[in-house]
């Protein structure tokens, strides 16, 4: 599905990755834990294209191609989901509006039949009642006046509409009370398939308690410096970073 | 972006879709502007003794003035000699009794500009008055709407055949010593719609004028008058294009509305003329004067504009708030792109108790343009009570262009309350980079934003022009970022 080589990437000159390498197969759940400043979201917005990051290493081959030649959208199309730390606010653009063009401009360039209104509306009702999302909330501007839980909430309904094969959730559960945090979860493992794999980008390991992740790795100053399973994310929430990070610093 | 799509290269290229020239005949005066050129167009109307009198001081006090220059536009001196004052398809004197009469290519012109004429095949629910050049060509759904006694034709016939009407209401809001271009277009006015909503009466559909231009080296001079009479209701719409044409052409026109007691006017535009070429050659300088009068209490005039087009726009279509709780409304977006000048905006000038107005404001300024919002809000001291609103939002697209605000305002009455918001924003690079992460091309998700900016004006304009409205944004904008 995907594969990160020994990849570096700078921000305004200053090396944030520094040879980073994951591969992720089809149907896994990775969790990428690491302290604030390891480069959590510089990995998450380089693979879904953000300007502004310049990649001096490595490369990314998602599903045979080379990812980092691709436009956003065509990453998007593709099948590659990012669920932003930050969703951004755009005034009097109706959400249902935005969840429809995103999901018929995917459509199309799968040569697939645009979805008419009545079925996209059954469609997206059906899965804002798993997201326990208010119908009143569709018809608001994109995340226009959202809360904070309000819009990772809504990240994952798009998720869940978009059907990604590769879903990268960045910080996802942070600012969650532990009610959203539940709905944000069963809206993920309602989604676990064989064919289906995410990243979840996290800071605490209180996301793991309700999605199970196949590996935790901790990514230290830009390189994944320890790879492991659920009981690392356990450990690390008990002893901290120091140890692991003491640890890397003596290899 | 190496891999932007063909697809898109082919839509920026397309950009201005109405640039077509219509190959036909014309009577055209030579170039140039007297006395005898405003007696001569006066005489091919038909005009009664009035009409040529009020042309002819027009004219008089037109010599007296001078252009105005406190609007921040820029363009070379205009010479007002060097433009013909009238142009006709070539027909039959009196013009074509019914469609069947028209010339098949103006039939022709106005369906390619997706206008049909043949009722048949018209929009529903919308009568069309169609103006080429100086003339009307057509007008759809007379017998329709005369059952209703609406009066919907076009100016000419109506100096004719309501002279009495035109007499008493023509000049009274928009004087021909109001303005240099007023003044220009009063004496030279060539043809536009008039329209008559007696007592009463809902008008039974949308009316609707669609302007063309097609000589060249011509000028554009329309009038349209709209009286509604007590308790009366009528939407009406204009639109407008052009060919593409190096040199600049010159559309002066005067919109006079008026609004009895309980009555509403709601007047939308949708403006196109040909807006020049991305190096700013070329293109209509459009200077028009609009202002509608709410002379009778509880009456209502809502002006909607899009203005897309033209190479400059210096317009301010306004309300004279004179009946007690009279309401008066501006919505306008006015969009610009590479060398486009736009100085519009709005007055609301409120003299009745109770009046209250609206404005809100939308400015999209891309490539090098420059935009202006330039408006008056002006409470007499006879406005006990009025109310304004005002909201003026610009939004900037790359670098290179500019938004300006002017917001005026008079208050004589101690109980007015007016409240006037402004903002400018940039499209953010992290909601472009949003969009494209669900999977929309740059291009749709600057339209995307755009429109969502627009929202509160769009809903505003009749339905069937909203989507018009929405796609001639999406066109002119294209190419604006990337």
């Amino acid at each position: 599905m995907l594969k990160v080589d020994e990849l570096r990437v700078s921000v305004g000159g200053k090396a944030i990755l520094q040879g980073l390498s994951l591969e992720i197969r089809p149907g896994e759940i990775h969790a990428m834990m690491g302290p604030n400043g390891s480069g959590k979201s510089t990995l998450a917005h380089v693979l879904a294209g953000r300007a502004g990051y310049e990649v001096t290493g490595g490369s990314v081959t998602y599903q045979g191609h080379d990812l980092l030649a691709m436009e956003p959208e065509e990453r998007a199309w593709a099948g590659l989901f990012l669920g932003f730390q930050y969703p951004v606010e755009i005034p009097g653009v109706n959400n249902v509006y935005l969840l429809k063009a995103a999901l018929n401009a995917g459509r199309k360039h799968r040569g697939e039949p645009e979805m008419d209104s009545i079925s996209f509306l059954k469609l997206v009702r059906e899965k804002a009642a798993l997201m326990q999302i208010d119908d009143s909330f569709l018809s608001r501007g994109v995340n226009e006046g959202f809360s904070g839980g309000e819009k990772k909430r809504n990240e994952i309904l798009q998720m869940t509409l978009l059907e990604p094969k590769l879903a990268v959730l960045d910080e996802t559960d942070s600012g969650l009370d532990i009610d959203a945090l539940k709905v944000v979860a069963n809206g993920v493992n309602s989604m676990r398939s064989a064919d289906r794999s995410f990243l979840l980008i996290t800071h605490y390991q209180r996301l793991l308690d309700y999605i199970q992740p196949d590996y935790v790795h901790v990514l230290a100053e830009g390189r994944i410096v320890r790879t492991g399973d659920k009981q690392l994310a356990t450990q690390l929430e008990a002893d901290g970073y120091d140890g692991i990070l003491a640890e890397a610093a003596s290899l | 972006m190496s891999t932007k799509s063909k697809e898109v290269t082919e839509l920026v290229e397309k950009k201005y879709q109405h640039g077509f020239v219509t190959d036909i005949e014309a009577d055209t005066v030579p170039p140039g502007l007297d006395e005898d050129v405003v007696r001569l167009i006066s005489s091919k109307k038909g005009e009664p003794q009035f009409m040529l009198d009020w042309r002819l001081k027009a004219f008089r006090h037109w010599q007296t003035l001078r252009e105005p220059n406190w609007a921040k536009l820029h363009h070379p001196p205009i010479d007002y000699q060097d433009i013909s004052y009238y142009s006709a398809p070539g027909q039959k004197k009196d013009g074509p009794k019914s469609l069947d009469e028209v010339d098949p290519k103006l039939l022709e012109t106005y369906e390619k500009l997706g206008i049909p004429l043949h009722e048949r095949a018209a929009l529903a629910g919308v009568a069309v008055d169609a103006v080429f050049d100086s003339v009307s060509i057509a007008t759809t759904f007379k017998d329709k709407l005369a059952k209703a006694g609406v009066i919907f034709c076009p100016f000419s016939e109506a100096v004719r055949d309501y002279p009495e009407l035109i007499e008493k209401y023509l000049g009274t809001v928009v004087p021909y010593r109001d303005n240099y271009f007023a003044a220009l277009n009063s004496a030279v006015f060539s043809d536009g719609s008039f329209v008559y909503i007696p007592e009463g009466v809902r008008c039974p559909m949308e009316l609707s004028t669609y302007f063309r231009i097609n000589e060249a080296n011509t000028g554009q001079f329309e009038r349209t008058l709209i009286v509604a009479a007590e308790g009366s209701h009528v939407s009406y719409l204009e639109g407008c294009t052009a060919p593409m044409r190096d040199e600049n052409q010159l559309h002066a026109a005067v919109v006079e509305l008026i609004a009895m007691d309980d009555a509403e006017i709601k007047y939308s535009t949708v403006q196109n003329w040909y807006p020049g070429d991305e190096n700013g050659k070329g293109g209509i300088y459009n200077f028009v004067t609009k202002r509608g009068d709410c002379r009778g209490k509880n009456s209502k005039i809502s002006w909607t504009q899009v203005e897309a087009g033209s190479a400059i726009t210096w317009k301010y279509p306004s309300c004279i708030l004179r009946g007690e709780n009279s309401v008066g409304e501006f919505y306008s977006v006015a969009v610009t792109n590479n060398l486009q000048q736009a100085d519009t905006g709005t007055k609301m000038i409120h003299i009745g108790r109770n009046s209250r107005s609206t404005i809100v404001s939308k400015g999209i300024s891309a490539g090098r343009a420059q935009q202006s919002y330039r408006g008056l809000v002006k409470i007499f001291p006879s406005a006990e009570s009025a109310r304004n609103y005002t909201q003026c939002d610009s939004l900037l697209m790359g670098k290179d262009c500019g938004a300006h605000t002017f917001p005026y305002m008079e208050i004589k009455n101690p109980s007015a309350i007016v409240e006037h918001e402004a903002t400018t924003s940039k499209i953010a690079d992290d909601q472009l980079f949003y969009c494209r992460q669900r999977g929309l091309s740059e291009e749709d998700a600057v339209n995307m934003i755009v429109n969502g900016f627009c929202k509160e004006v769009f809903r505003e304009l009749p339905m069937e022009f909203a989507v018009e409205a929405q796609n001639l944004l999406n066109v002119s904008l294209e190419g604006a970022v990337g």
